[in-house]
């Protein structure tokens, strides 16, 4: 397809390809010439002394090959676009050829995310077929942050461990998928000192029996309930409505150590999960769910055998 | 005589010379030459802006680092690339670029759609360290980007991309360093990543500008479709 700002390009293509085509004609016709019965002449030139070559006529093969070559030309430049603004007989494009595809694709794949659409993510979730599915995907949409194994990395939740920040109903989760999140721990360094941090530190290890200052965790104890309730709760069990993780419990998404801990506290975190609604559409992103959710189903009931 | 009429080609070095160079270049003068003359390649899509500082400097560095040596920045339209990929690329977007990024090899995935692919922070360890994310992946770590990035040369770069065509304002050129304070090599790469291929999407109507103005009603078919190209 060719669009060009003006009608000159369009002349200045198709002339110059008619002129180079029509040479070529030109230059295989007045350099064809037939084989004569009778011996064959020489070229005049002489090499070393009395090395001469026969002027043959070229082989018919390589000269049928040309003529192939042109016959091809043309042929291609009538059936697709190429010869300045003209389209071609077929009317090709690369993104009708897209198209095409898409549609072919939808048309084999349609039926299989059917099947799921309208079924409940816990049926989904058990069923062997989508989980393959599922499972393909998110190697190629989900590993790069989650990992291959799902089990996650230091920022990245570990999927497998039936832990949900924001929750972990089904809906839950095919909604983060869907729309994405956006994590947010305001920085309070500032706000409460190297000392505070510390303290509060300390008060937020001993809400899951880590080992810490029983002092400082007195001391952090008030600042928590000043600085830190409205998303953590009272009892620092988290609020999923925002994703504010439970802190009374084993898993850490940073990491539990005080110094990781204070590096949460004084600089804030900011998190993302991309949303994934445009990108993968809502049939694909009910199978992620069903498959998401059947990673912390699965890692309770025994290993399943592979095959 | 019984000469063949290529005998004047090959005994005169002079013309042999001129029909040379006339046959190498009318691939060139009919296929390359026109793409300068066409909307498709010179207008840019809707919504796409000149990189601001900060993404400029971050894909100097992406040229320095020599990404383009395992990504390319181009996704073709097939299936098999957009369904991973996202809306296959078109000429429009790289409209500001100077020189493109379209690579040639794929030992890694390609990133013209990376923008907002990944979080900020996702990017800030992979850059540092890949296998800290990606424990499989063989992209080479690139540690010493956590420092202060060049900003002395700014105005010149965007003056010299003024020249070819980009259009950045006084104002853009003068504010340029301020934007660029206080920022290391790695803020500035992903701030480059982060925009990768977003223009597409953001200008509205989602139609490439290509396929609007194109007249197969083939593309007249593709039209409504990459708000959701990737619908099944």
């Amino acid at each position: 397809m060719a669009d060009f700002v003006s009608g000159f390009w369009n002349a200045w293509v198709m002339v110059l390809v008619f002129l180079s085509i029509g040479f070529c004609v030109f230059v295989l016709i007045s350099n064809t010439t037939k084989r004569t019965s009778g011996p064959v002449g020489l070229h005049d030139h002489v090499w070393d002394e009395t090395l001469q070559e026969y002027n043959n006529p070229l082989p018919r093969w390589w000269m049928y090959m040309f003529w192939i070559t042109i016959i091809f030309a043309i042929t291609y430049l009538t059936l697709y676009p190429g010869f300045g603004n003209n389209q071609g007989k077929l009317g090709w494009s690369s993104a009708g050829q897209w198209e095409a595809e898409q549609k072919a694709a939808a048309e084999k794949y349609g039926p299989i995310f059917a099947k799921y659409r309208g079924m409940d993510l816990n049926a989904v979730a058990a069923d062997k077929e989508a989980n393959a599915m599922g499972h393909r995907m998110f190697l190629t949409y989900c590993a790069q942050c989650h990992g291959a194994d799902a089990k996650g990395a230091k920022g990245f939740p570990n999927l497998t461990d039936n832990d949900w920040l924001y929750g972990g109903e089904p809906e839950t989760i095919k909604t983060t998928i869907l729309e994405g999140r956006q994590g947010m721990m305001p920085p309070f360094g500032p706000a409460l000192g190297a000392d505070g941090v510390k303290d509060v530190a300390n008060y937020v290890r001993s809400l899951s029996g880590l080992a810490n200052d029983s002092l400082r965790a007195q001391r952090g104890k008030e600042i928590f309930t000043q600085n830190c309730v409205a998303c953590h709760g009272p009892e620092g069990k988290g609020t999923p409505a925002v994703g504010a993780p439970n802190l009374t419990d084993k898993t850490w998404l940073y990491g539990s150590s005080e110094a990781t801990i204070i590096e949460t506290v004084t600089h804030g975190r900011t998190n993302r999960m991309p949303a994934w609604k445009d990108f993968l559409g809502e049939d694909k992103v009910h199978l992620l769910a069903g498959y998401v959710l059947s990673l912390s189903k699965n890692a309770a009931a025994p290993a399943e055998e592979k095959k | 005589m019984a000469q063949s009429n290529h005998d004047f080609i090959e005994r005169k070095v002079g013309w042999l010379i001129v029909f040379t160079l006339l046959t190498v270049s009318v691939g060139g003068l009919v296929e390359i030459v026109p793409l300068f003359h066409m909307k498709s390649t010179t207008t840019p899509v809707e919504g796409l802006k000149p990189y601001d500082p900060v993404r400029l400097v971050g894909r100097d560095i992406y040229i320095r680092e020599g990404c383009y040596n395992c990504h390319s920045q181009m996704i073709r339209p097939f299936r098999a690339e957009t369904e991973r990929y996202g809306h296959y690329s078109v000429a429009g977007e790289y409209v500001y670029d100077h020189p493109f990024q379209w690579g040639s090899k794929r030992t890694g995935p390609d990133l013209h759609r990376v923008g907002g692919r990944y979080s900020d922070q996702w990017h800030r360890i992979h850059l540092l360290n890949p296998r800290d994310v990606v424990p499989e992946s063989n992209m080479p770590a690139f540690p010493w980007l956590d420092r202060p990035a060049k900003i002395d040369d700014i105005e010149a770069k965007m003056n010299a991309l003024r020249k070819v065509g980009v259009p950045y304002t006084d104002e853009e050129i003068q504010g340029a360093r301020k934007a660029l304070e206080g920022k290391t090599e790695l803020e500035a790469v992903i701030a480059y990543l982060q925009g990768l291929g977003t223009a597409l999407n953001a200008g509205k109507p989602a139609a490439p500008a290509v396929a609007a103005a194109a007249p197969a009603p083939a593309e007249a078919a593709a039209a409504p479709a990459p708000a959701a190209p990737e619908k099944q």
